[in-house]
């Protein structure tokens, strides 16, 4: 299994899981930063 | 790592959500969100918020999964959902 | 196999309480940017106390708001901007602000470095200072790099936020060479027709070509450049940027203006987009779960006559702010619509007739310093060029 990347504070920017990869369906990761409506 | 010995060993160790994580139930499962590292994590089935819920009072994952319900076949999915959380820093492993 | 909605629906239909969302505090300012989402300037004398902003606090903290962007106008000219910014962080919110930097000097920058809650956001529209300053006023590209300098001396890692214009495209790779210089992570932002920047949008949106040169860059260079999820609508193009990518007003995000008013978006500060005040009976918590403009817009979205268009699910139709103050129905194109079916829109668009805001704290008559207005009006080196700075000898960076 492919180790998931830790990313840094704040810079991640996970994107949503590839269609392969069933296994990552239950967790999604975005930025705090990834909302649209803020400043 | 192979996918059989990653499985395993996630199952079999004991687990607490980090201090700095706040949870939020939703409908659709629940919000995660970790003060330190700012990162937003969603979690997309409320029994894997169960599990997570159960985790503290838990002796291993495996523990938390059953007390949630999950069958056997299922545990390898969740044990994945787990690996990342803990990957995040969501979760941290209790000595 | 556990089977699961994707997550844009369950957010498109609404959450009990906002992930986070967009507070200014003021609509006071000591700058006048030309393009000012919310038309600050002068103080509203309705501003919430000390006390208003500390009950909407509590109230964000118990429905678990887990962060706050704190805005204006200029937020630090509050006299109680730093008290609120302890309150909200010993009460479990999480504080991005947003600054001109004005007030950002050393004392400053270590207080903020000794709250590892709060994260401090510095605007820049220009890399350089004839850029910038030609939107934020004289003096403006100084006072953001002495606050950049400031917290990068302590330690703090900024964000450097940038509203992307026509003359700011040219200059992705130096905003990054800034952000980096400073320790700092980069910021790019869309431009909307929204306050004052309704008035200078036709001269200062980007043009196809650079947005299309944008989202390039961003695929390209952009690992670990936010975009606040505001370049949706560039999905279009293919492959979409990191974001839930869908508008999120009333929907997971909202703004709270300086007098408790509460909008869907801060880019929507307008009465057809009010769902409510926090001064009213049951405050925050009942405009955001109850108000009547909130539960519409999660109502499923037909997408109207962008529904038979095949890029309809990448851009979800755009944003409504862009459409609404640019005159165009909420059930058709972005303005910028990445393949052209907004363009054709706004040729339709009678003149004048584009909504505007009912508020405006605008400075009246000169402010000291003012955006210093940029050359228009020359012929471009070549008829393709659409460089408004070709052929100038480049400006002294400072």
């Amino acid at each position: 299994m492919e180790t998931t990347v830790v990313a840094e504070e704040t810079t991640a920017q996970d994107v949503a899981p590839t269609e392969d990869v069933e296994e990552d369906l239950l967790v999604e990761d975005v930025s705090i930063d990834g909302m649209c409506g803020v400043y | 790592m192979t996918t059989a010995s990653a499985t395993p060993s996630v199952l079999d160790r004991a687990w607490d959500v980090s201090p700095r994580v706040s949870i939020r139930p939703e409908s659709f499962g629940a919000l995660l969100y970790h003060f330190g590292t700012r990162r937003l994590s969603f979690l997309k089935d409320r029994r894997l918020l169960e599990v997570v819920q159960h985790l503290a009072t838990s002796a291993t994952a495996r523990e938390a999964c059953v007390a949630a319900g999950l069958a056997a076949d299922e545990l390898a999915t969740y044990a994945l959902a787990l690996t990342k959380l803990a990957d995040t820093d969501m979760l941290q492993e209790r000595s | 196999m556990t089977t699961t909605v994707p997550l844009v629906e369950h957010f498109a239909l609404g959450l009990d309480a906002p992930i986070c969302l967009t507070w200014e505090l003021t609509y006071a300012c000591n700058l006048a940017c030309s393009h000012c989402l919310s038309s600050s300037g002068r103080r509203d004398p309705r501003e919430l106390t000390t006390d208003e902003a500390k009950a909407v606090i509590d109230e964000l903290q118990r429905m678990q708001v887990f962060y706050v962007n704190i805005g204006g106008g200029e937020p630090t000219v509050r006299s109680d901007f730093w008290e609120l910014l302890d309150y909200a962080t010993a009460h479990d919110v999480g504080v991005k602000f947003s600054t001109n930097g004005i007030k950002i000097d050393v004392e400053a920058a270590r207080r903020i470095a000794a709250n590892s809650y709060v994260d401090v956001q510095i605007s820049i529209d220009g890399a350089t200072a004839d850029v910038n300053d030609a939107v934020r006023g004289a003096g403006s590209y100084d006072t953001a790099v002495r606050a950049l300098r400031h917290l990068s001396d302590v330690g703090v890692s900024a964000k450097l936020s940038v509203v992307c214009t026509r003359y700011n495209i040219p200059q992705l790779d130096q905003f990054k060479e800034i952000a980096d210089r400073y320790g700092a992570q980069l910021r790019l932002t869309r431009l909307r027709p929204s306050g004052r920047g309704a008035d200078v949008w036709d001269e200062l949106h980007p043009t196809q070509a650079q947005q299309r040169e944008l989202y390039d860059w961003l695929v390209l260079h952009g690992e670990g450049v936010l975009t606040g999820d505001s370049f949706f609508h560039l999905a279009a193009y293919g492959e979409s940027l990191p974001g839930l990518n869908l508008c999120g007003a009333g929907r997971v995000v909202c703004l709270i203006d300086p007098v408790g008013d509460v909008y869907a978006c801060p880019f929507a500060i307008h009465e057809q987009f009010l769902a409510g005040n926090v001064r009213s009976e049951g405050g925050f918590a009942r405009v955001w779960r109850k108000s009547d403009l909130f539960l519409e817009l999660r109502e499923p979205q037909s997408g109207g006559t962008c529904r038979s268009c095949n890029q309809y699910d990448a851009c979800r139709g755009g944003c409504m702010a862009a459409k609404f103050f640019t005159g165009l129905p909420l059930d058709g194109p972005d303005p910028e619509c990445v393949k052209g079916y907004g363009e054709m829109g706004l040729s339709k668009v009678v003149a004048g007739a584009a909504p505007k805001p009912s508020l405006d704290h605008s400075h009246k008559g000169g402010v000291r310093g003012g955006p210093v207005p940029v050359t228009i009006g020359r012929r471009p080196d070549r008829a393709c060029d659409e460089d408004p700075l070709a052929g100038l000898a480049a400006a002294t960076a400072r």
